[in-house]
């Protein structure tokens, strides 16, 4: 029953990821054709200071899309009311940046984060708050991008939380009240610790992904954007070595450094679950 | 039950490997015939050249109705056409013909990524600049057919040179006048300014490096020129322009592009190539405000000229149909579409005339009148290499982090251990 899942599986995963393994000990040629050359990849990696910068704005990066799932839960809460009029279409349009392409949404935000005639900028001129290049100005423009993360994982993680509220027994809410516990000691109280399987997975989830941000990254970053030096993320120094500079070995060694620290990660905290993780 | 299972999916797989062998295969049907009909792919990355040259394969079409053209267009925008070129050329899949440019030829004809071009017609071959026959030639053999040439000039907005009563550009202007009229022409409260910094080689920093006497790349390619104090100066002047408010900021021009800049009346002086013309031309809102002269002089009068090339992929499934089309794209008709509908000086000698009066309300003479002084585009066998070099320093210092004089050492140093890596 499940060959077809493990062909696939091995085809398109595990393949890769063994001859990402290998090309990382190998230096390639302009087009194509490669030779061993040992750890040369990994020792001028360690040596690069851009490694460092670009895995700490990675955890920057990271720690603000991490701290939007909050934001998640309570529009998940506010959704979860059946006798809400419109849920269906406050949901969807909560869901909407998940199913829009990325190079999309990149278009619009650039827009909006313009300097001389962006949206951003115009509302915040109605308060007299001076207008920025948010996009293109190294103090903001990682956090800038954090942000457009932050909106297009809040419909996403709804969904998981939407799941998650709806599978918490009604009784344990009837029992409360009883007891006259108000909606707010409820929330606390019941909703929160039996959430927390979900918010266990979406955490896993969302730091796996945002330690691999790029694509929206990309396309508001680019060459010649002050910002880009200062703000570029693990994946993009990647994309950088592999495609623009053409260094594959050297960019198959990152691919590898990357995956070893999302393990990590994932392994501390699969480790500190018991801490604070409740199984019904 | 399992072993049903197991059958099933075996025969799946078995099922979508032949698929998908089978979708590869067929596109190699043809192939090995030549007179069968086959579709040729074409990429270029300027989609504003995409009509004219839609016209140029459709006349070659109609001449040889097997062969028909796909054109590709990969916009330059972030790096992105070579990245993909050479990504496809890497798996052996690059398109059958397609556009290089100065910097990135040497690259793919010395790792033999280019088929020598054949069977040219000699009537055409004479034609062509031979300025621009030698920078798509590699160790005596011509790779590339000359597409077309093009200088800089300096773009301006008449109606604001107008409102601030400025004197319109013209050949006796020097870098004085040129910073006394951008700084005259700026005004930060309307938010608008003389002239754009654009982070560019070919339409600014080339051009006024040689203009100061300075140098990009030494005569014989094998040392960096921007350590030289005439090269930081032809850079200084575009940084001292941000500085002084005559140009907007490294910033506001990530986010809205100087060109567009200049086409909404922001920005009243725009340094642009002969390829800008056909933009300007073709819209309503400033086709009939903007005109066009020669480059301000420094030390020297300079621009730098240059030219695209249409070479044939070494692995093309079609050498023999890859080349006709190059050949015809060198051709009187080919130069002559490019040149009556204005969209680039073609590489034809006898055809410039032809471009300069498609666009009678500009003054595209000040194009030609350049070649008299025109100083070829800085290449190597890699400039691809640093030219991102450039990109990645220089655009620290046009956002004032860095001193240009710094960043131009510096990036003469780097510069210098690339060169020197090249064999």
């Amino acid at each position: 029953m499940i060959a077809p899942l493990v062909t696939g599986l091995a085809v398109f995963y595990l393949w890769p990821v063994f001859q990402t393994g290998y090309y990382s000990f190998t230096t390639w040629g302009p087009f194509g054709g490669s030779e061993f050359t040992g750890l040369a990849n990994y020792v001028a990696l360690f040596e690069d200071d851009e490694l460092l910068r670009a895995v700490k704005n990675t955890l920057v990066y990271s720690a603000i899309v991490v701290a939007g799932i909050p934001l998640a839960i309570v529009v998940a809460a506010l959704l979860n009311q059946r006798n809400l009029r419109g849920v269906g279409v406050y949901r969807a349009l909560y869901f909407l940046p998940v199913v829009t392409m990325p190079a999309a949404i990149a278009m619009v935000w650039k827009w909006l984060y313009n300097g001389d005639h962006g949206l951003i900028n115009h509302v915040l001129s109605f308060v007299g708050i001076p207008g920025q290049n948010w996009a293109s100005d190294s103090r903001f423009a990682l956090y800038a991008i954090a942000v457009i993360a932050v909106w297009m994982t809040v419909g996403y993680n709804m969904v998981i939380f939407l799941a998650g509220l709806q599978a918490i027994p009604k009784e344990l809410y009837e029992a409360a009240e009883i007891d006259g516990a108000s909606k707010i000691r409820q929330f606390r109280s019941i909703t929160l610790p039996l959430l927390t399987p979900s918010i266990f997975f979406v955490a896993v989830l969302t730091v796996i992904a945002s330690l691999q941000a790029f694509d929206v990254l990309y396309m508001i970053l680019g060459p010649t954007n002050p910002a880009t030096v200062e703000s570029r993320t693990i994946v993009y120094l990647f994309y950088e070595k592999a495609f623009m500079e053409n260094d594959k070995g050297a960019a198959a060694a990152m691919a590898c450094v990357l995956l070893v620290f999302m393990m990590a990660i994932t392994a501390v905290q699969f480790r500190l679950q018991k801490r604070w993780v409740h199984y019904v | 039950m399992g072993k049903k299972l197991f059958t099933a999916a075996a025969a799946f797989v078995t099922a979508a490997l032949a698929l998908g062998g089978c979708s590869s295969s067929s596109s190699d049907t043809g192939g090995s015939a030549d007179d069968g009909p086959v579709t040729l792919s074409y990429a270029i990355w300027d989609a504003k050249q995409e009509a004219t040259l839609r016209k140029i394969a459709d006349e070659f079409t109609k001449a040889n109705p097997n062969i028909k053209v796909d054109i590709q267009v990969t916009p330059t925008t972030n790096d992105g056409y070579q990245t993909k070129l050479r990504t496809a050329a890497t798996a052996g899949n690059a398109p059958d013909v397609f556009w290089l440019n100065g910097p990135n030829f040497q690259f793919f004809a010395s790792n033999g990524q280019l088929l020598p071009l054949s069977d040219q017609n000699a009537a055409d071959a004479a034609k062509w600049p031979s300025a621009l026959k030698e920078l798509y030639s590699y160790e005596g053999k011509q790779y590339g057919v000359p597409k077309d040439f093009d200088t800089v000039g300096l773009w301006f907005n008449k109606k604001m040179f107008d409102a601030a009563g400025v004197k319109y550009p013209d050949d006796t202007w020097t870098w004085q006048t040129f910073t006394d009229a951008a700084k005259k022409l700026s005004d930060p409260a309307k938010g608008t300014f003389g002239v754009a910094a654009l982070l560019t080689g070919q339409e600014n920093y080339y051009d006024t490096i040689l203009q100061a006497g300075g140098s990009v790349i030494s005569a014989d390619g094998k040392k960096s020129g921007f350590d030289d104090p005439a090269s930081i100066e032809g850079l200084k002047i575009w940084t001292d322009l941000i500085k002084n408010g005559a140009s907007p900021s490294q910033a506001a021009m990530t986010d809205t592009h100087p060109v567009t800049m200049f086409m909404s009346e922001k920005i009243a002086m725009y340094w642009g190539g002969s390829w800008n013309a056909a933009e300007f031309n073709k819209n309503p809102a400033i086709k009939d405000i903007v005109d066009v002269a020669v480059l301000p002089q420094g030390k020297q009068r300079a621009t730098v000229i240059h030219g695209l090339g249409n070479v044939v992929y070494a692995k093309t499934k079609y050498p023999k149909q890859a080349t006709k089309f190059a050949n015809f794209l060198g051709s009187e008709t080919a130069a002559k579409i490019q040149a009556e509908t204005g969209t680039v000086i073609p590489a034809y000698d006898g055809l410039t005339e032809t471009w300069v009066k498609s666009m009678p309300q500009f003054n595209l003479k000040a194009y030609i009148d350049e070649l008299a002084y025109a100083k070829p585009y800085p290449i190597s066998k890699n400039a691809a290499v640093w030219n991102k070099m450039e990109t990645d320093i220089l655009t620290a210092a046009w956002a004032g982090t860095t001193p240009i004089d710094e960043a131009a050492k510096k990036l003469a140093a780097d510069m210098n251990a690339a060169l020197a890596k090249e064999k």
